[in-house]
C-alpha cells in the first residue's frame, strides 16, 4: 500500500510560547490541539484518531484524550521514537486514513523542560525503568550531549569535517531566526562566534547546541474528500519512512544515522529524489546531527556534509537547499525536548506560502520534513516526510 | 593545557538477575563480553538472548581486556569526564569512560586498558579504561 495522496495535513499550530510558567502540560495539550483545529476549520468532534507519545502526561493516549473531550475516537497510536515521532505520526495517520481507520486525525505534543529547568542535554537520564542498557551506560555520564558529540569526533575524524563547518548550520539557523518574534535566539551568529562559544562535550560548542523551550505543537491530517472541502491550501503527504538504528550488537557504528534508510523509503513512495525538494526541515539537536542527516538523506554524499553546510549553503535566499527556516530547534524552539512537530510545520508554512516573507522559498512545492530521536550515538528513531503543495 | 580526569561519584549500578554473572566478574577485576554459541560472534553490551539469532544459546567470555578508542568526547562540566567508545581487541566496542589521564592528551585510536571503579555502596565497580 502506498498513502501517496491518500491524506493531507490541513491543519498546523505552534505554541507561541517559550516558557511557559503559567501552563500546565495538559493545557498546552488543549491549546495547541484547539489551535491546528482553527488552522484547519474543523471542530473537536471531527477527530476520531488522536496521536502522542509518551511525553504526554498518562497512559499512552488515554489521559490526553480524557482531557481534550475527544470522544469519538475509533484510532489511536502513542509510537514514541523521541523527537521524530511527530513526523513518524504524520506517517501512521496517512496510513491510517488510506485504510479508512480514521477520518481525521490529532497529533499533539506539549512539554515545558525549561520551566522546571531540566538539564536537558547535561545531565545523564534513563528512559524509564528495567532498561537492559542502562547499567552499561548511565554510570559512566551518558547525556544527550555526549552521545551525539562522540558521532561529532568520529565524523571529523574519517571525513575531515571541522567545527567551523558546523558552525556554518547554526549561523544559517540564526539568519531565519532574525525574523521569527517568537524565536529564543534571534541575533544573526558568525562561524567565529559559534566556535568561540564555550565547548560543551568536544568537538560541541554551546552554540552547537539547540535550545530548551517550553511549547508544542499540533497538526490536523485528514482525507481528501475532506481536505477538499476546507478553506486552507492544500498540502499532500507524498511519502513516509521510518526506521531505527542501534548499537548493532556491539558493532556500533557512528558514522550515519537511521535517515540511511527512513529516507529513501519516503523518497521512493514519493517517486522524488533529494534534487527535487525545495526546502528541508532537518532535525537540528546539534549541528551535527544535521550534517550526518543531510547527508544519508542523499542531499550530499557521505562524508561531504561539511562543504555541503558551508558558505550560507542553508540560507533561504543564499543557498541551494534552505533549511529549518523558522530558526529551529537551534534558534527558534525544542519544545518538550522533541523537534518533530515543528520540523513538520514549518514544512507546511513553506508549501502555503505562509512561512516569514524574508525566508518563504518562492513556489514552495515539494518539502522534506525529517526528525532524529533519542540518542544518534546510541539509538535511536528516524523518520522522514515528503509533503507536496497541490 | 591539562584536564585531569576527575575523579566523579559514580553512580550505584543496578544489577538484575540476568546481567549479575557480567557484574559478578567486574568485582574479580575480570572484564567478560557475551558469546553467541551460534555464530560464535561476540557481542556488547551482555544480555540474555543473542542479538544475531535471537537464542539464549549465550555465555559470557572473558576478554583481554584491552583495545583502542574508537570515538571520545570530554564533558567540559564542574568534574570533567571522558565518554568514549573503546573497540575491544575481539571487536565489540564499548560505552565507557576514559579515566586516570590527561583528558587533553587524548585521540581516535589510542590504545587502552580496562581499570575497575568503585560505585557506589556494594554495587559493582563500573567498567573503564586508561590509556597503556
Amino acid at each position: 500500500m502506498s498513502i501517496n495522496g491518500k491524506a493531507y495535513i490541513v491543519g498546523a499550530y505552534e505554541h507561541p510560547t517559550r516558557k511557559a510558567d503559567d501552563k500546565s502540560v495538559a493545557q498546552l495539550h488543549a491549546e495547541v490541539a484547539y489551535g491546528a483545529l482553527q488552522d484547519a476549520g474543523l471542530t473537536k468532534d471531527d477527530i476520531d484518531g488522536f496521536f502522542c507519545t509518551g511525553a504526554a502526561p498518562g497512559l499512552g493516549p488515554l489521559n490526553m484524550a480524557d482531557y481534550l473531550g475527544l470522544t469519538k475516537l475509533r484510532h489511536l497510536d502513542s509510537t514514541d521514537v523521541g523527537g521524530s515521532s511527530y513526523v513518524l505520526h504524520v506517517g501512521h495517520a496517512a496510513e491510517a486514513i488510506a485504510l479508512g481507520l480514521c477520518n481525521v486525525a490529532l497529533i499533539t505534543l506539549a512539554g515545558r523542560p525549561r520551566a522546571e529547568a531540566m538539564a536537558t542535554g547535561t545531565a545523564p537520564r534513563s528512559w524509564g525503568v528495567n532498561v537492559p542498557d542502562d547499567p552499561f551506560e548511565i554510570p559512566y555520564g551518558r547525556t544527550v550531549a555526549n552521545a551525539y558529540a562522540m558521532c561529532a569526533m568520529r565524523h571529523m575524524y574519517e571525513f575531515g569535517t571541522t567545527s567551523e563547518q558546523l558552525a556554518w548550520i547554526k549561523v544559517a539557523a540564526s539568519h531565519h531566526a532574525q525574523w521569527n518574534e517568537h524565536a529564543m535566539l534571534r541575533k544573526v551568529v558568525t562561524v567565529e562566534e559559534v566556535v568561540n562559544s564555550p565547548m560543551i562535550s568536544d568537538p560541541l560548542h554551546r552554540l552547537d547546541c539547540c535550545v530548551i523551550s517550553d511549547g508544542g505543537g499540533a497538526l490536523i491530517v485528514t482525507r481528501p474528500e475532506i481536505a477538499k472541502s476546507l478553506k486552507r491550501p492544500l498540502v499532500k503527504v507524498k511519502g513516509h519512512g521510518e526506521a531505527t538504528k542501534n548499537q548493532n550488537a556491539g558493532y556500533t557504528d557512528l558514522t550515519y544515522s537511521g535517515a540511511r534508510w527512513s529516507g529513501p523509503r519516503a523518497f521512493e513512495e514519493a517517486g522524488v529524489t533529494p534534487r527535487d525538494i525545495q526546502y528541508a526541515s532537518i532535525y537540528d539537536s546539534f549541528t551535527i546531527t544535521v550534517l550526518m542527516q543531510l547527508e544519508d538523506l542523499g542531499f550530499c554524499e557521505k562524508g561531504q556534509g561539511g562543504k555541503f553546510v558551508a558558505d550560507g549553503n542553508l540560507i533561504s535566499g543564499v543557498g541551494k537547499l534552505p533549511f529549518n527556516t523558522d530558526g529551529g530547534g537551534l534558534c527558534n524552539n525544542h519544545p518538550a525536548n522533541r523537534g518533530g512537530m515543528t520540523k513538520v510545520i514549518e514544512a507546511v508554512r513553506q508549501l502555503r506560502g505562509e512561512a516569514h516573507p524574508k525566508v518563504q522559498v518562492p513556489g514552495c512545492t515539494l518539502a522534506l520534513a525529517h526528525g532524529t530521536g533519542g540518542l544518534l550515538g546510541t539509538r535511536h528513531g528516524s523518520a522522514t516526510v515528503i509533503l507536496e503543495r497541490e | 593545557m591539562a584536564t585531569p580526569a576527575s575523579n566523579r561519584a559514580l553512580p550505584a549500578i543496578q544489577v538484575d538477575p540476568t546481567n549479575k554473572p557480567y557484574f559478578d566478574a567486574a568485582r574479580e577485576g575480570r572484564l567478560l563480553i557475551g558469546l553467541c554459541k551460534d555464530t560464535n560472534k561476540h557481542f556488547w553490551y551482555p544480555r540474555g538472548c543473542s542479538p544475531f539469532t535471537l537464542s539464549n544459546n549465550v555465555e559470557l567470555v572473558e576478554a583481554r581486556g584491552t583495545g583502542t578508542i574508537y570515538t571520545y568526547t570530554v564533558m567540559r562540566t564542574k568534574e570533567p569526564y571522558c565518554v568514549a567508545y573503546v573497540e575491544l581487541d575481539e571487536g565489540v566496542r564499548v560505552f565507557t569512560n576514559i579515566v586516570d589521564c590527561d583528558l587533553d592528551s587524548l585521540k581516535i585510536g589510542q590504545k587502552v586498558k580496562v581499570v575497575f571503579k568503585p560505585t557506589q555502596g556494594d554495587a559493582p565497580p563500573a567498567t573503564m579504561f586508561t590509556p597503556v
